[in-house]
C-alpha cells in the first residue's frame, strides 16, 4: 500500500513541527514538553519496528517489550558497573536482540495464529521474571542509571541531545521503511501476510523473510530501550512487562496497521491521551480500557487509514 | 524426610495443577470453538476472588462465597460475550487480542477502584483449617479440598461433554462450527453458554485460590500466561489435553520452585539460588511449551479439524 500524498504531506509536516519542538520548549520554559516528546519519539520507534512484523508481515507478536527490555538493561547493566561507553552499551543491546530475537524467533515462527501471540507472550513473560528475580541488580525494584550513555560526540545525558537522538532513528526508521515496502524484502514480507502458502510454492524461503525481519525489529525496538533507558534514568522490569507489548499493539493499531507513518500517529494520539486522561483522574484505565475497545470494534483501518479513505484499497 | 517433602511438593503441583485447569477448560473452548482470543479471562478469575472475597466478608459463610463467585463469573462471561465477544468473531486475532487487553485494563482498574490497591484477606473456611495426613504426610486440609474440587469439576467437566447433548454439540462446535449451526442448532446460544460456563469455572479457580493467594488488582495476568502455557501444550479446544497439561506445568512449576534452588544452592550463593528458582521455574514451563511446541506444534492432543 503506498500512503496518498496527503498523508506523506501529514507526515512531514509533523516531523517538522516535532524538529522544532526543543527550540519552542526553551523558549517557552517548558521542559516538560521536551521529556514528554522525547517519550513519544521512543515508543513510536519501538511501535515503528513492531509494525515491520505485525503491519508487514501479519505477525502478532506480544512480546515486544522484551526487546525494549533487553535494551534497557544493556544500559542499566554496564552503567552499574560503571561503563558508560554508548558504542559499548549499543553493541550489548544490539546482540543481545538479535540473539534473543533469533533464538525466541526461530521457535516461534514455527507456529501461526493463537500459538504466535501466545509463544511471543510467553518469551517475553519468562524474561520479566528473569529480570525479576535478578535481586542483585534491583530485582522488582529496578536498577536507576547515573551514567548516561556517551557516545564521545554525543552525550545523552543532555535532554535535548536525546530528543534529537530519538528524532533522527524515527525519521530515518521511517525513510527506511518507506523504501523497504517497495523493495523485494518488503513485497517478499507483505505476500507472506496474505497468502504464505503461494510464496512457498514461488520458491521463497518463507521462514527465512519472517526471521530476517523478526530479529530486525528486535534490534530496532532494542534501540528504543536504550534510549528510553537513558530518559528515565531508571530500569525495570516493568519495562519488560506485557501491558507494554499491548501499548505497543495499541499505537500500531490505533495509527494504522501496515502504513508507514501510523505508528508514529497512533503513539502520539494514544500518550497524549494518555496524559489527558492522567490528569483528568487516577483511575485512567477505567476510561481508556473501552476506549480501546470501542476504536477495535468501530474504526478498523486505524487513523491513517481513516484519512486515507477511498484513496486506496487495503 | 526427602520423601515426605517430595510427596508436599506432588501435592503442591497437583493443586496448582487442578487450579490451572479449571481456567484452562473454558479458555480452551472460548479459543477453539469461536477461534477467539480471550485476554480477560484471567480478569473473571480476578473478579471471581473478588466476589467470594466479599461474599464471606458480608456473609461469613463460605458456601455463600461460592454461590456468589460461580454465578459472579458465569454472569460475567454472559456480559462479555454479549457485550463485545461475539462482535468480533469473525475478525483477526489481533482485534480480539486488543479488545481484550483493553477489557484487562478496565478490570484491573475497576478492581483497584472498588477494593483499592492493597490485598483483600480471605480466611481459610473454619471446618477447612485443619491438617489432613497422606501416607504419614501432614498436609493443609484446605489445599486438599482444592485438588478435590478441581478433579470434581475435572469430571464434571468431562461427563458434561462426553455424556450429555450439550457436550455433543460442543465437541460437534469444536470441530466445525458452521456445519454445526447449518444443521440448525443456534451456536451463538451456545457460544454464550460456553463463555458463561468458562467464568463459572474462573469464578471457582478465583474463590478456590482467595485464602492461598492475595486477592488484588493484576491478579489474573502471571496466572493466565501459565493457563496459555498449558493451552498452547494440550492442543487448543481440547480439554482432555488441557486437564493433562495442566498438571504437567502444575507439577513442573511447583517442582522448579522446590527443588531448583536446593540445587543451585551447590553451586552458588545461598540468597541468590533462592531469588533464582521461580525465575527458572517460570522459565522451566516456557522451555516445555517451546519445546512441545517444536516437536508438535499443534500441542500434544490436538482436536482434529476438518
Amino acid at each position: 500500500m503506498t500512503a496518498s500524498p496527503m498523508v506523506n504531506r501529514l507526515l512531514i509536516g509533523l516531523l517538522a513541527l516535532l524538529a522544532f519542538v526543543p527550540l519552542y520548549a526553551q523558549w517557552a520554559g517548558e521542559p516538560f514538553l521536551i521529556t514528554f516528546l522525547s517519550r513519544v519519539l521512543i515508543f513510536a520507534l519501538a511501535a515503528l519496528s513492531l509494525n515491520i512484523i505485525l503491519g508487514f508481515g501479519g505477525l502478532v507478536s506480544f512480546g515486544h517489550a522484551l526487546y525494549l527490555g533487553l535494551g534497557a538493561y544493556s544500559v542499566g547493566l554496564l552503567a552499574h558497573y560503571q561503563i558508560d561507553n554508548g558504542w559499548l552499551q549499543l553493541l550489548v543491546t544490539v546482540a543481545s536482540c538479535a540473539v534473543v530475537g533469533l533464538l525466541t524467533g526461530w521457535v516461534s515462527l514455527r507456529t501461526t495464529g493463537i500459538s504466535f501471540i501466545m509463544i511471543t507472550l510467553a518469551f517475553a513473560q519468562m524474561f520479566y521474571y528473569l529480570f525479576v528475580s535478578l535481586k542483585q541488580y534491583g530485582g522488582d525494584d529496578g536498577l536507576s542509571i547515573s551514567l548516561k550513555s556517551d557516545f564521545g560526540f554525543i552525550h545523552l545525558g543532555s535532554p535535548i541531545t536525546l530528543y534529537y537522538a530519538a528524532f533522527a532513528l524515527v525519521a530515518l526508521v521511517l525513510w527506511w521503511k518507506q523504501r523497504m515496502i517497495q523493495a523485494p524484502f518488503g513485497l517478499v514480507l507483505q505476500g507472506c501476510r496474505m497468502n504464505e502458502a503461494r510464496m512457498k510454492s514461488l520458491g521463497f524461503p518463507t521462514l527465512r523473510y519472517k526471521l530476517s525481519a523478526y530479529v530486525l525489529a528486535c534490534v530496532i525496538a532494542g534501540l528504543a530501550g536504550l534510549l528510553y533507558a537513558n530518559l528515565t534514568g531508571y530500569t525495570s522490569p516493568a519495562y519488560l512487562n506485557w501491558t507494554i507489548s499491548g501499548e505497543l499493539i495499541v499505537m500500531v493499531v490505533l495509527g494504522g496497521m501496515g502504513t508507514v507513518a501510523g505508528p508514529l500517529i497512533g503513539t502520539l494520539v494514544l500518550l497524549v491521551c494518555e496524559e489527558l486522561l492522567k490528569a483528568w483522574t487516577s483511575h485512567w484505565p477505567i476510561i481508556l480500557g473501552p476506549l480501546i475497545v470501542l476504536v477495535v470494534m468501530t474504526a478498523r483501518r486505524g487513523l491513517v487509514g481513516y484519512l486515507m479513505r477511498g484513496k486506496s484499497s487495503p | 524426610m526427602t520423601l515426605s517433602l517430595f510427596l508436599i511438593q506432588l501435592l503442591n503441583g497437583l493443586q496448582l495443577g487442578v487450579l490451572l485447569f479449571m481456567l484452562s477448560a473454558g479458555l480452551t473452548l472460548v479459543f477453539g470453538i469461536m477461534n477467539f482470543v480471550n485476554l480477560a479471562h484471567g480478569c473473571m478469575y480476578m473478579m471471581g476472588a473478588y466476589f467470594a472475597a466479599t461474599a464471606l466478608a458480608a456473609s461469613g459463610s463460605f458456601i455463600v462465597a461460592a454461590v456468589v463467585a460461580v454465578l459472579g463469573g458465569g454472569l460475567l462471561g454472559i456480559v462479555i460475550e454479549r457485550l463485545m465477544a461475539q462482535h468480533l468473531y469473525m475478525r483477526d486475532h489481533l482485534d480480539q487480542v486488543l479488545a481484550t487487553f483493553g477489557l484487562i485494563l478496565f478490570f484491573n482498574e475497576l478492581a483497584r477502584w472498588i477494593w483499592g490497591a492493597s490485598p483483600v484477606f480471605m480466611s481459610v473456611p473454619p471446618a477447612l483449617s485443619g491438617t489432613v495426613s497422606i501416607l504419614g504426610v501432614t498436609y493443609p486440609m484446605y489445599r486438599f479440598f482444592i485438588i478435590l474440587v478441581g478433579l470434581l469439576c475435572a469430571v464434571g467437566c468431562w461427563l458434561l461433554i462426553s455424556r450429555t447433548r450439550v457436550g455433543m454439540l460442543i465437541r460437534a462446535g469444536s470441530v466445525n462450527p458452521t456445519m454445526v449451526s447449518a444443521l440448525g442448532v443456534n451456536i451463538g446460544l451456545l457460544n454464550a453458554l460456553i463463555f458463561s460456563l468458562g467464568g463459572a469455572l474462573a469464578g471457582v479457580a478465583g474463590l478456590m485460590s482467595g485464602p492461598i493467594l492475595s486477592v488484588q488488582p493484576g491478579m489474573g495476568e502471571p496466572v493466565l500466561i501459565l493457563v496459555m502455557i498449558v493451552i498452547v501444550i494440550g492442543g487448543i479446544g481440547s480439554i482432555q489435553g488441557a486437564f493433562y497439561a495442566a498438571l504437567m506445568v502444575g507439577l513442573i512449576d511447583t517442582a522448579g520452585r522446590a527443588f531448583l534452588p536446593m540445587l543451585l544452592r551447590e553451586f552458588i550463593d545461598r540468597s541468590i539460588a533462592q531469588a533464582a528458582g521461580p525465575a527458572i521455574a517460570s522459565m522451566l514451563t516456557c522451555i516445555f511449551m517451546a519445546t512441545v511446541l517444536a516437536l508438535r506444534p499443534r500441542g500434544l492432543f490436538p482436536v482434529k479439524n476438518g
